[in-house]
C-alpha cells in the first residue's frame, strides 16, 4: 500500500505492506535510525516519535496508520541553525549515558515544553514515565528537559 | 516483531466501517488506538485477515452530557478522559482512573471503546464502568442495541460484542447530586498492570448512603462487580464500620491468584483496604 507521510517537514512517500510497524518505516524506507527498536512491546518507548506533535511508540503503531499525517524524530530537532535547546540541554547537563533511550526522552521532553513552557521536576517525571533509561541516568533527564524549557522561554518569540 | 499479513482498509464512515464488518465477519477485527490490538498481533495471539481501521471515522470522539447521562465516544483516548471538564467536574471515578491507564504515551492512543471491548480483567475501565453501572452501544449494519457493561465484560479477553458490530458509544448514568467517586490503584511502577485496583462510586441520601458501586481490577477472570458490598451500603450509616464490612465482603468477591505481583491472600487484603480508603474518599468527596 502507498503511503505518503510528512517526516520532519518533508513529504515522504514508500509503498509498504499493511502489517509493516510505523517503526520499521522509518528506519528501513525512510532510513532514519534515530528511532530505536528498544523491547518491542510497548513498554519502553525507545521508539517513540512524534505523531502530528504527539508521543507515540512507533512499534505499536502501522505504518499506513501514518499516511497523510506529520511524524517528527530525533533527527527532525537540529535545524541549520544548530542543535535544538533539547540537544543542547541533554549534551549539557549529562543528560545521557549509552544514548539508547535519548532519542524518546527529547522527543518527549520538547512534546512536555510545548505544552508546559515550566515544568516542574513531577511534571517532567509524569512526562517521561513511558520511558524507560537502562542506564537510570533519569536525574540528569529531568534536568536536561527543564534547562531546556529555561533555555526555549529566554529565545526569542517562538524560537 | 511483525504480525501475520492481513489486508488494510481505512473507512471513513460508521456504515462503511459496518458493511465492511458484515462481509468479513469473524475474519475482521478493528483496529482503534491499537495498544492492545497491535501487541496480541505481534505475538500472533490475534491473526485477523482484514484489518479495520476506525481512526479516521468522524463522530466517534465526543464527550457530551444531556437526558441524564454522559455520553463518551468509543475513540475518545485515555488522555482525553483524564483532560475533559466534565469529566473532572462530575465524574469522580473516571477522572481518577483515566490518568492512571498505562503510561503517557499509550494513553495518547489507547480509546475507552477499544479498552472495554479488549475485556481485560486487568483493564481500568471495566471496573469503572462497572462501579458506575455504564451500558455500551453496538451497532452493526442493521441494528442498534444498549448492552449493560456486566453483559458486555463476559470473560477473559471475551466481550459480548457480535462479529459483525462496532462498540460506538458508553453511557454513564449522571452521578447525584451527593456523590463522590474513586480509583486506586496498587502497581509496581508505571505501565504496569494493577496488582490491585478498585473503582468506588458513592451516593448519599439524606444522611445514608443510596447506591454505592465498587468494582475490583486484576482480582479475576473479569473485572468484578462487588454486589454484596454494594448491598451492605445502601441504606447505611456512612462511616467506618459500613465501609469496613463492605470492604471485607469485596475482598470476599475477589478471586485472586498468586503471580510476581504478589500472592493471592495479599491481593485480597489490598482489595479490602483499597476498597475501604476507596469509599471514606469518596464519602468526604460526596460531603463536600
Amino acid at each position: 500500500m502507498k503511503v505518503k507521510v510528512n517526516v520532519n517537514g518533508t513529504e515522504r512517500s514508500a509503498d509498504v505492506e499493511p502489517r509493516q510497524l510505523l517503526v520499521h518505516l522509518i528506519r528501513e524506507e525512510f532510513e532514519l535510525t534515530g528511532t530505536h527498536i528498544g523491547c518491542d512491546t510497548t513498554s519502553c518507548g525507545a521508539c517513540t516519535v512524534l505523531l502530528d506533535g504527539v508521543p507515540v511508540k512507533s512499534c505499536t503503531m502501522f505504518g499506513v496508520q501514518a499516511d497523510g499525517r506529520s511524524v517528527t524524530t530525533v533527527e527532525g530537532l537540529a535545524t541549520a541553525a544548530g542543535l535544538d535547546p533539547i540537544q543542547a540541554a541533554f549534551k549539557e547537563e549529562h543528560g545521557l549515558q549509552c544514548g539508547f533511550c535519548t532519542p524518546g526522552m527529547m522527543l518527549v521532553g520538547s512534546a512536555l515544553i510545548a505544552e508546559n513552557p515550566d515544568p516542574t521536576d513531577d511534571d517532567v517525571r509524569w512526562a517521561i514515565s513511558g520511558q524507560i533509561c537502562r542506564c537510570t541516568g533519569y536525574t540528569n533527564i529531568v534536568k536536561a528537559i527543564q534547562a531546556a524549557a529555561k533555555a526555549k522561554a529566554s529565545l526569542p518569540a517562538n524560537a | 516483531m511483525l504480525p501475520s499479513s492481513f489486508e488494510y482498509h481505512r473507512p471513513t464512515t460508521l456504515d462503511e466501517a459496518l458493511s465492511l464488518l458484515a462481509t468479513h465477519g469473524e475474519d475482521a477485527k478493528v483496529l482503534a488506538g491499537g495498544q492492545s490490538l497491535i501487541p496480541i498481533m505481534k505475538l500472533r495471539f490475534a491473526t485477523p485477515g482484514q484489518l479495520i481501521d476506525i481512526n479516521r471515522i468522524e463522530g466517534l470522539d465526543g464527550i457530551e452530557e444531556g437526558d441524564g447521562s454522559l455520553r463518551i465516544g468509543a475513540l475518545v483516548r485515555h488522555n482525553h478522559l483524564a483532560a475533559n471538564d466534565i469529566i473532572n467536574a462530575r465524574y469522580p471515578t473516571i477522572a481518577k482512573a483515566a490518568p492512571q491507564i498505562a503510561d503517557p504515551l499509550v494513553r495518547n492512543l489507547g480509546t475507552i471503546g477499544g479498552s472495554l471491548t479488549h475485556a481485560d480483567p486487568s483493564g481500568d475501565l471495566g471496573s469503572v464502568m462497572l462501579a458506575l453501572g455504564a451500558s455500551v452501544i453496538l451497532k452493526s449494519s442493521t441494528a442498534e442495541r444498549e448492552v449493560p457493561i456486566g453483559e458486555f465484560l463476559v470473560d477473559t479477553f471475551q466481550s459480548s460484542i457480535a462479529p459483525n458490530e462496532i462498540l460506538t458509544e458508553i453511557r454513564v448514568p449522571a452521578p447525584a447530586v451527593r456523590s463522590g467517586g474513586a480509583y486506586l490503584k496498587l502497581e509496581r511502577k508505571v505501565g504496569d498492570y494493577a496488582t490491585v485496583a478498585a473503582a468506588i462510586y458513592l451516593e448519599l441520601n439524606n444522611g445514608s448512603i443510596g447506591r454505592a458501586g465498587i468494582a475490583l481490577t486484576s482480582v479475576g477472570l473479569t473485572n468484578i462487580k462487588a454486589t454484596a458490598a454494594e448491598a451492605s451500603l445502601a441504606g447505611a450509616t456512612p462511616g467506618d464500620a459500613a465501609f469496613a464490612e463492605a470492604g471485607r465482603l469485596a475482598a470476599e468477591a475477589s478471586s485472586p491468584v498468586a503471580d510476581v505481583r504478589g500472592s493471592a491472600e495479599y491481593k485480597r487484603h489490598m482489595v479490602d483496604v483499597y476498597v475501604r480508603r476507596g469509599l471514606a474518599s469518596a464519602f468526604e468527596m460526596a460531603g463536600a
